[in-house]
Order: C-alpha cells, then sequence, then structure tokens
C-alpha cells in the first residue's frame, strides 16, 4: 500500500521551515551565571540591552555544570559563578582572561510554602521543632556534592546539628533554582535557597523566607569573568555589571556587596 | 562506583519491564488485530512518550503526583508516602515512558499471527484464555522477550524524568544515571568514568540481546 504523495506535504514543509534562518543576528552576548541570579541578572541585562542595543543571552544553571562545559568549548564570553573557586580553576587552566571580579557575596534563606508547618526562622528553630513534632517529610537544598549554595546549605544545618537528623529527608535539586521549585512544588515543607531568588516577586507571593545568619556558612563569594573568548560587546557588559547602577540592582535583589 | 545507585537503577528496570508486560500484551493485541475507529488515537496516545521531552513528562508529574494534587495526596493516606521524591514515583514515570518500548514489538509479533491459526485453535474447542497461553504467547514470544530487553535497557538510561521529579535522593531516587551526572558536575571523573563505562557495557549487552531476539521476530 503506497500511501498518497500528498501525505508527505506537512513533514517536507516542517523540513523546509527549519531550514530558515533564525532572525537577524545583531550583536549578542553569551552569559553563562548561577541559577541565584535569575532574577537580578535579568533585570541588569533588560537594562543593558534597553540602553546599548546589544542583546544579552542569559544561560542559568549550577555553576560546577558551567565548570565543566567551558573547558569543553562552551561559547560564552562571561562566567557568573556562585563560587570564586570555579573562576580560579578556570583560570588556572588558562581559560579566562584573567581572576574576575568579586561582583556579589550571596545569602541564604528558609523558604517556606504558603501553609508549611515549618516557622518562618532563620536561625532554624521552627525547623527543629517541625522535625522532632514528625510534621516535615522533605526538605529541598540544593545538592551539596557540587552546588555552592547546596555546600552553604549543609554548612548551615550542620551548625543548626540538623544535618544528621534530616538525613534521608533532604531532597537535592541539580541546581538552587531546583531546589527553590522542589520547596514549593506542594511535595516538600521548606527548603534553604538563595535569599535572591527567595525574594523575588515571582516567588515572594508563594511563600514565607527568613534570611539565615551570613555566618552560619563559609561567605558565597561570587566571582565573574571574561573567557578567552570574550569580544569587545562582552566587555563592555563586564564593565556595566560593575557600575553602582548594576551594584544597587544586585543589593536590592538580597545581595551583599563585596568591599574587596 | 556507587553500587547503591547501580542496584537501585537495576530494581527500577526489573520492576518497570515486568509490571508493563501484562497491560502491553493486552494493548498489543488490541491494536494487533482489532479494526476500531478509536485505534489510530490509542496508538498515536501510546508512542508520545517517544517524542515527547522528558522535561514534559516530568513537569506533568510533578503537577500530577505531587503533594498538592489530588492524585498525590489520595496516595498519601493510602500508603503514608508521597510519589514525588521516591522510588513509587520514578517507578510510575517509567511505566508510562517504557509503553511505547514494551507494546511495539509485541503488537509486531501478534500482527504476525495468521487469524486462520487463531481460528483453528477455536474451533478445536481452545478456550480464549487456553489460546493465548498455548498458541499466542508462545508464537509471539520473541517480541514479548525484545519488550522485556527494550524496556529494561531503558529504565536503566532513563535521565530526565528522574531529573524533573526524583531529588537525588540515596536508595530512593538516585539512579545510576543521576549519580554519574552528580559525580560529573563534582569533578569526580573517576567516579564518573567508572560508572560510565559500566552501564556502557550494560546496555551494550540489552542491545546485542533485543536485536537476536529481534532477528527471530517475524517479517510482515
Amino acid at each position: 500500500m503506497m500511501p498518497g504523495r500528498r501525505r508527505h506535504w506537512p513533514l517536507l514543509s516542517l523540513l523546509l521551515l527549519s531550514l530558515l534562518p533564525l532572525s537577524g543576528r545583531a550583536a549578542a552576548v553569551n552569559v553563562a551565571a548561577a541559577a541565584d541570579l535569575k532574577f537580578a541578572l535579568s533585570e541588569i541585562a533588560a537594562s543593558y540591552e534597553r540602553e546599548h542595543g546589544t542583546r544579552i543571552i542569559l544561560s542559568f544553571g549550577s555553576s560546577g555544570h558551567f565548570a565543566r562545559q567551558i573547558p569543553q568549548g562552551a561559547p560564552y564570553e562571561l562566567f557568573l559563578s556562585a563560587d570564586e573557586e570555579y573562576i580560579f580553576q578556570l583560570a588556572r587552566q588558562g581559560l579566562l582572561r584573567d581572576r574576575g571580579r568579586l561582583y556579589a557575596i550571596g545569602r541564604l534563606a528558609l523558604l517556606l510554602p504558603r501553609g508549611s508547618p515549618v516557622a518562618a526562622d532563620g536561625e532554624l528553630r521552627g525547623l527543629a521543632s517541625a522535625l522532632a513534632a514528625g510534621k516535615l517529610q522533605r526538605l529541598a537544598i540544593a545538592n551539596p556534592e557540587h552546588a555552592p549554595y547546596g555546600r552553604a546549605a549543609r554548612a548551615a544545618l550542620e551548625r543548626a546539628g540538623l544535618w544528621q537528623p534530616l538525613q534521608g529527608r533532604l531532597v537535592f535539586g541539580e541546581n538552587v533554582a531546583q531546589a527553590a521549585q522542589f520547596a514549593l512544588s506542594g511535595s516538600a515543607q521548606g527548603g534553604l535557597v538563595a535569599w535572591s531568588l527567595a525574594r523575588s516577586p515571582e516567588l515572594a507571593t508563594r511563600s514565607v523566607a527568613a534570611l539565615i545568619p551570613g555566618d552560619w556558612h563559609p561567605p558565597l563569594r561570587q566571582r565573574m569573568a571574561l573567557t578567552q573568548r570574550a569580544g569587545a560587546e562582552a566587555q563592555r557588559f563586564y564593565d556595566y555589571l560593575q557600575q553602582p547602577s548594576a551594584r544597587t540592582v544586585f543589593e536590592r535583589h538580597g545581595f551583599a556587596l563585596p568591599t574587596d | 562506583m556507587d553500587w547503591q545507585a547501580l542496584s537501585l537503577s537495576l530494581q527500577l528496570a526489573s520492576a518497570t519491564a515486568l509490571l508493563l508486560l501484562p497491560p502491553s500484551v493486552w494493548l498489543a493485541r488490541l491494536l494487533a488485530w482489532s479494526a476500531w475507529r478509536g485505534r489510530a488515537a490509542l496508538e498515536a496516545a501510546i508512542l508520545l512518550p517517544l517524542v515527547l521531552p522528558p522535561t514534559v513528562l516530568g513537569y506533568y508529574l510533578l503537577l500530577g503526583l505531587g503533594g498538592a494534587s489530588p492524585l498525590g495526596q489520595a496516595y498519601q493516606a493510602l500508603t503514608g508516602r508521597m510519589l514525588v521524591f521516591s522510588f513509587d514515583g520514578l517507578l510510575v514515570a517509567s511505566l508510562i515512558v517504557n509503553l511505547p518500548f514494551a507494546v511495539q514489538p509485541m503488537q509486531r509479533s501478534f500482527a504476525a499471527i495468521p487469524r486462520e491459526l487463531r481460528e483453528a485453535a477455536w474451533v478445536s474447542g481452545l478456550s480464549r484464555w487456553q489460546t493465548l497461553l498455548r498458541i499466542e504467547l508462545p508464537l509471539a514470544w520473541p517480541g514479548i522477550a525484545a519488550a522485556l530487553a527494550l524496556s529494561f535497557a531503558h529504565t536503566l538510561g532513563e535521565f530526565g524524568v528522574v531529573l524533573m521529579v526524583g531529588g537525588s535522593l540515596p536508595g530512593e531516587t538516585r539512579t545510576i544515571a543521576i549519580a554519574i551526572y552528580d559525580q560529573a558536575q563534582a569533578f569526580n571523573d573517576a567516579a564518573a568514568a567508572g560508572m560510565s563505562a559500566l552501564l556502557l557495557a550494560l546496555s551494550f549487552v540489552a542491545v546485542i540481546l533485543v536485536s537476536r531476539l529481534g532477528r527471530s521476530l517475524p517479517r510482515r
């Protein structure tokens, strides 16, 4: 049974469509950024695009993930890491222009969905009592093996004496944004995530959050650097990120500003 | 080598392959032998997981099985466990994803059984059940075995859905594919390489098995 020739048209036209070039490529800068920058950096990039007409293409993910991809030739011109170690590591491999700049200090927060049995307390006493009362089934954090915020969450839980008691109840997000999504998915009673995500309007309407003391975990020293691929446009955006206007945006999104 | 993750993956793969067997046999026979109006739609629905991105499925599962969903809450009331972030949830996801891998080879096998043969069995006094057990299943065996091997092998490599609804819990949802990902992200290359090599070998054996079984499949 030969199908009629007309049957092939939908498929053929799809294939032809896929050959059309994408919209005219204006100047664009490819940026890899830690997941906790989702809201702050999107805002800064939008104002930069308005002022300079250059497209900023943002990819958000776990810093460790980008640190794996850049040596493999990933086409990023600028890398904003949540942990400066990754920048130093790439710099040692000669993949970056220099050891970059500190741009922000990240803060950790307890994020709770509305109606959570856990009380919003940055010193985690509410978490401890909910756990003791058997009201806590799942707590989401980023994976401590490769996500900076996961390591910070582990340190804070150890400091509160909750790391061991929570074993078997922790759910690991692949990066801190996924941990936040898990925390609010209705399947967990909360999570330890980036303060910069917790206070964004997108999350704040659905949750309550409490800031965890900054000295409960090693500081999340967030460093950025240009890669060897960076062009003049990337350099310009990198400089822009160090201007007071951009620093104000970072601060408004809950980051502390580095003084060194 | 994360033996816990490997054993979890093997458990998930076995459970998926075995649990899919009865419904797939029923669906494969239905699609192979009956001509009714809804057939094309049913066939398309079964094939959907082949082309849908695992993230789409993962997203719907998060919504549909989560603690806020009626299904998730009913399950929790029944078992005291949650579906998301649990082995049971991964199993539900695996069953959906692997349905086409189980149904397709069986359907080809059943379609190749001549109708006269089944009619001959019936007029010889065999009941429908006896015909199924003594005539149809033995004849369709290569397709059934291929379906088992395929869905087993495919579950071993399942990644996207598990990443979306698993949460990388050791002994619960950290499958070997997720363990490899975590180790690679953490720059533990030796661990990632060892596990990858093992998975490569396992998958290779499974594929050889499937193709050998496939060769004994009847051609239409």
